[in-house]
């Protein structure tokens, strides 16, 4: 306690010292502000454009920068480090191809709502716009895909820019800002002051909801006979896991959470239906299209989700709560829009919420469905199943760790068969859908929680988008636990190409692939890898024991396919059941 | 699809029209046309965008547009009576033969002669879009050399905001 309370008061006198006002340069400025807004670790690769900001950084440790080995990898762990804590994920990167290298990054932080504050160098003001050497255009490249961007032009703005950015990306619907410093503004002098406050006159995200529209909603509840809760990431992001437990509990409203939403609720609990989707449960699919009240909270109706639009819940009224206004309305008609933030509205709607009475045979029908059509697969004992080994690592770890993922079937069967009980437990590519994102993620969000376990579930594919940060996990002993199922092929291509393309499998073999057992111990790695149940069982638990980082590779069958499946144009209750029938 | 004419307060900043426009363009709504120019405040942009769509595009691009962290305000212009106005400056070709008769289509629609050349001359109208595209219509035949159009600009009549 004693060191604790040392820390603290250290901590407070540094931030004390840093508020003091002082000639310095933009990049000290950009370094004390970053500190200021509590950032203690940051996701990075220099380059000729911030070669002062790094010189600034020499010797620097208020805050722990992670040299990756790639930008792709930076921002990907800066991405991984925010869904895991809910703080500002902060990454630098140079002017030009750096910056370009962040461009995926930022996408799939946009598509998921993620905060994050990107970094970029740029050339000098003078040499803007003459196609100088490692110039490129990133404000404008990224203006899809940032909530908001800035160019720097003035060292004297440097200061407020950096305290809006991190307001912008924290509030409201969050996103990814960017901040582009020319070299000229990270080497200019002034006098630093720093700032408290923000006053952004176009924005002023509505928190508190209509209290009207939460009336209708209560009434709406008390009528419905077969009401169904869609909760989404907007309830994870908002911190309103508990509000949406109590509104449960309350309204008894059995529950269907997206991709981007597992872990907003407990998935062990009676009223908990799964995912629902293109690769959703039974159970969740059929009650969305069956409802005749359909509250969304924090999900955006993204089409995995919903299928066939114009078939889509077709007997539900719809409520729909979020906090970007524009997300009502824009794929699904929606009977009472609520906007606010989710906890808020929760909060409010706790206050006056009822059991839904009328619901009784409702969810003694979804009950009983949900026990007749889990999620299935046909186990074995000459190959290992993905299935089976994401059950295991789900026992293994008793539903505990943060599980992070790439994109493709270990996707969906993570999502399936991992199952999660806590928020920010789970990060993953719902929106974007970016392959590579899955081992740096996780390395973000180990540095967010050092003392969980952390777990990445990757394809053969995926894993070698993004394999160069093995390094990084090795230099700085971040103990993630890498599995790869692998399956020598690129698995929901091939999927999608045995069952709506005839079988025609083009480009999808990864024979060829390294032995990443090899790979991972030329980079520092201890690596593992099974090929039955128990060298899995076996090996994982070595795995776990050990201290550092571990990559284990699952060799499991090739022509295993994700069960249920919607497929794309078809209606969400319209269910190929697979190995499950 | 109808025709809606908005107004889009921004801050006057660099990149502004490129938001505003790149908006539109990745999600797939219309722009029939988009003047800018100073505001009644100083560090405003007012913009006018006139485009088409049903009720619920107009919607989205109304929320989409309060999404930018540079726009202020979006009016609906459309939705009340409105003052909407654009230029165009028409070069015909005119013999001098033929100038009376265009002299006399152009003091008709109280428009402008405001340059003679040798062979052409240049008209100045001012008006709604309608006004203008009869405008061009009837020099037509006269020959056409070149078209400049400002595109609408517009604000609400007296009390109607």
């Amino acid at each position: 306690m004693v060191t604790q309370n040392a820390t603290l008061k250290s901590k407070e006198e540094l931030m004390e010292k840093l508020r003091q006002p002082e000639v310095i340069t933009g990049s000290e400025i950009l370094l004390r502000s970053l500190v200021l807004e509590g950032v203690d670790c940051v996701f990075g690769y220099p380059g000729g454009a911030v070669l002062y900001i790094y010189d600034a950084m020499h010797g620097f440790s208020d805050f722990n920068h992670l040299l990756t080995r790639h930008e792709q990898g930076a921002i990907h762990a800066a991405d991984g480090y925010a869904r895991a804590s809910g703080k500002v994920g902060v990454c630098i990167a140079t002017s030009g191809p750096g910056a370009t290298n962040l461009v995926t990054g930022i996408a799939t932080a946009y598509m998921d709502s993620v905060p994050m504050v990107v970094i970029t160098g740029n050339v000098m003001s003078s040499l803007i716009g003459t196609d100088a050497f490692q110039e490129a255009d990133i404000t404008g490249i990224t203006m899809p895909i940032t909530k908001h961007s800035y160019l720097v032009r003035d060292v004297d703005d440097l200061a407020r820019i950096i305290h809006e950015a991190f307001h912008i990306a924290n509030t409201g619907r969050k996103g990814p800002v960017l901040i582009d410093i020319p070299k000229d503004i990270s080497a200019n002098k002034t006098l630093f002051k720093p700032v408290t406050e923000v006053s952004i006159r176009g924005y002023n995200p509505t928190v508190s909801p209509n209290k009207l529209q939460v009336d209708k909603m209560i009434k709406a509840i008390t009528e419905a006979e077969r009401p169904l809760i869609l909760a989404g990431g907007g309830v994870i992001y908002s911190g309103a896991h508990e509000e949406l437990h109590e509104f449960v509990k309350k309204t008894d409203i059995p529950i269907t959470t997206t991709l981007l939403g597992l872990g907003a609720f407990p998935s062990g609990e009676d009223l908990f239906l799964g995912m629902p989707g293109m690769h959703g449960t039974f159970t969740a699919n059929k009650s969305i299209q069956k409802a005749d009240l359909l509250i969304n909270i924090g999900a955006r109706f993204d089409d995995r989700v919903t299928g066939k639009l114009s078939g889509f819940a077709p007997y539900a009224k719809i409520i729909h709560i979020d906090i970007d206004p524009a997300e009502i309305g824009k794929n699904v008609p929606t009977d009472i829009p609520i906007v606010g933030d989710v906890k808020t509205v929760l909060q409010i709607a706790n206050l006056q919420a009822k059991r839904a009475d009328k619901a009784d045979a409702w969810r003694a029908e979804l009950l009983a469905s949900k026990a007749q059509y889990p999620f299935r697969y046909k186990d074995s004992e000459d190959e290992l199943k993905p299935q089976w080994v994401v059950e295991m690592l789900h026992e293994t770890t008793n539903g505990d760790a943060i599980v992070t993922t790439d994109v493709g079937q270990h996707q969906m069967w993570a999502a399936q068969f991992y199952k999660f009980n806590k928020p920010r437990s789970w990060v993953t590519s719902g929106g974007l859908g970016t392959m590579g994102f899955g081992f740096p993620s996780a390395i973000g969000a180990q540095m967010a929680n050092p003392d969980r376990l952390v777990i990445s579930i990757n394809g053969d594919g995926g894993m070698q988008m993004c394999a160069q940060e093995l390094a990084i996990c090795a230099i700085n002993n971040i103990p993630v636990k890498v599995v790869i199922l692998n399956n020598q092929v690129l698995g929901m291509v091939r999927q999608w190409q045995e069952l709506i393309y005839d079988n025609r499998y083009s480009h999808i073999d990864l024979s060829g692939s390294p032995d990443f057992v090899k790979l991972s111990e030329a980079y520092g790695v201890k690596g593992f890898r099974a090929t039955n149940k128990e060298e899995a069982k076996a090996v994982w638990e070595e795995a776990l024991r050990h201290p550092g980082p571990a990559v284990v590779e699952f060799v499991v069958r090739k022509e295993e396919n994700v069960y249920p499946m919607v497929a794309q144009g078809s209606t969400i209750d319209e269910m190929i059941m697979g190995d499950a029938e | 699809m109808k025709k809606h004419t908005i107004a889009v307060i921004v801050n006057d900043q660099p990149g502004v029209l490129q938001r505003v426009s790149g908006l539109f363009g990745r999600r797939g709504f219309n722009i029939e046309s988009i003047t800018v120019g100073t505001s009644e405040e100083v560090g405003l942009s007012r913009m006018v965008i006139v485009t088409t769509g049903d009720e619920q595009t107009l919607e989205q691009i109304t929320k989409q547009l309060y999404k930018l962290i540079d726009v202020i305000k979006v009016i609906h212009l459309s939705s009340n009576p409105i003052v909407a106005r654009e230029l165009a400056l028409i070069k015909v070709s005119a013999e001098p033969a033929a100038r009376p008769e265009i002299f006399g289509v152009v003091e008709t629609f109280r428009a402008a002669v405001v340059d003679i050349g040798t062979h052409s001359v240049m008209v100045q109208v001012v008006g709604d879009t309608e006004k203008i595209d009869a405008m061009v219509e009837l020099l037509g035949p006269y020959g056409i050399r070149e078209l400049s159009r400002t595109g609408v600009t517009a604000l609400n009549r007296g009390n109607s905001r």
